[in-house]
């Protein structure tokens, strides 16, 4: 059925997948969203607006989980004055999938300043939805005068360092990395010695099919340096994750949905519950984009994604909260 | 005779209108040299403006935030750090030691400037 579909994308990686000339990117700006498949080294990629009909057969996945992102609770400035409202128009629209996720991914940025009131809404607001199971990394934002000490103590239960971790849920193995602390004058993101030395530990004795999704804040990959979107030491992370035949990366902090696949590795970010920042460069600064209102719930979103046991592949889609 | 006496007075009188404009302008000149143009560095845009500002000892560099988003001012050398700035929040620290410092914002790194104190 999905063969038949119009606007399909199929690119051949040829070889084995890894090659750098199969480099490929599949963009989709904020509001579009689109869902990505990748399979023996063939890409396929749907657009949002196309989703209907595949739901019947790719929506189920033996694994199905959400990731929401930047919910930024107490903001309340033009572009968004409600954040609060568009985490639940969020958690509703989790509710309504048709497949129960099993579990969510917040990719950090879940509170603005940091404050214990903020952290308290969201948990209230995620309490109502379906998945029970809320699994974070901090941003930038939640680790904000006290060096994540508030954070680690909320959400970081088990954790290691300043709370990165990892779980296995039906045979794929997920890793939370923190890439927002001690960062430095004029730098990205960064990870730290003793978080690649643990990263190296962790994924050692995994057989080199397990598909493996690392979710952190900032993108591990350089979207846009220059204004801070990338990760200083992402490239020996990621180095670690080679031998593995299908990696999924899903990072947030850019407020938009934006997609690269670059050999086994499907790096992903999703859209913000709260409010939009402009595409890479074509602004001023990476600051709030405001929105007519009637238009913000389209630059919005969350990120569905289903993992099919045996294929090797996980299926990103984004939702609007439109 | 007559005519020297005028030129005279109003050469005296153009001498003391000079001096006393020499005066202001040394007055001018002298609190310049005390206090710099801004004392202010205001954080627009994910920047400082301005970028770099020099400033004798003494000088109180106050530091407001006017974007939608919190920013720190954090020293590179750990001589100074800001709580988290929301909008319109400000920010001041009085240098007195001569030297230059470098500062940045902590929660977007990107975010660079420098003060030079004399």
């Amino acid at each position: 059925m999905a063969g038949k579909l119009k606007d399909e994308i199929l690119y051949d990686h040829n070889h084995d997948g890894i090659d750098r000339r199969g480099f490929l990117k599949c963009m989709a700006w904020a509001g579009t969203g689109a869902l990505c498949v990748m399979s023996g080294g063939v890409l396929k990629s749907y657009s949002l607006s196309r989703l209907p009909e595949l739901s019947s057969k790719n929506a189920m996945g033996e694994l199905n989980f959400v990731q929401i992102s930047d919910s930024h609770m107490g903001f309340n400035k033009p572009a968004n004055p409600d954040v609060a409202g568009t985490l639940k128009a969020a958690v509703d629209k989790i509710n309504a999938l048709s497949v129960a996720p099993e579990f969510m991914l917040h990719t950090g940025d879940i509170s603005h300043l940091s404050k214990p009131e903020e952290f308290d809404t969201v948990d209230q607001i995620l309490k109502s939805a379906r998945p029970k199971d809320v699994f974070y990394v901090p941003g930038e934002h939640d680790v904000l005068n006290d060096d994540g000490k508030q954070f680690l103590e909320r959400y970081g239960k088990g954790s290691k360092g300043a709370g990165w971790y990892s779980f296995d849920k039906k045979g794929a193995h997920f890793i939370g990395l923190v890439n927002v602390m001690n960062l430095k004058a004029g730098g990205l993101g960064t990870l730290g010695h003793e978080q690649l030395e643990w990263l190296e530990d962790d994924v050692k004795h995994l057989k080199h099919s397990t598909p493996i999704v690392v979710f952190a804040h900032i993108p591990l990959w350089s979207v846009y340096p220059e204004w801070g979107w990338g990760t200083e030491d992402s490239a020996q992370a990621l180095s670690y994750l080679k031998k593995f035949g299908s990696v999924t990366v899903l990072n947030g902090h850019i407020h938009q949905t934006l997609q690269k696949i670059e050999g086994n590795v499907t790096f992903h970010t999703a859209a913000s519950t709260a409010f939009p920042q402009p595409e890479p460069g074509k602004a001023a600064s990476p600051g709030p984009m405001k929105v007519p209102a009637e238009q913000l719930k389209s630059v919005l979103g969350i990120t569905d994604v289903n993992y099919v046991q045996g294929q090797h592949a996980l299926a990103v889609v984004d939702s609007t909260l439109a | 005779m007559r005519r020297s006496v005028s030129i005279a007075v109003l050469t005296v009188a153009l001498a003391t209108g000079v001096g006393t404009i020499t005066v202001d302008q040394k007055n001018i000149l002298a609190s310049a040299q005390q206090k710099p143009e801004t004392t202010e560095v205001k954080i627009d845009n994910f920047s400082f403006g301005p970028a770099t500002l020099t400033a004798p000892v003494g000088t109180t560099i106050t530091w407001s935030n006017r974007d939608d988003i919190p920013h720190t001012v954090v020293s590179t050398d750990g001589v100074f750090k800001s709580k988290v700035l929301d909008t319109d929040e400000k920010f001041s620290f009085t240098f007195s030691k001569s030297g230059t410092y470098p500062y940045f914002c902590s929660i977007h790194p990107k975010m660079t400037g420098k003060i030079i104190v004399q």
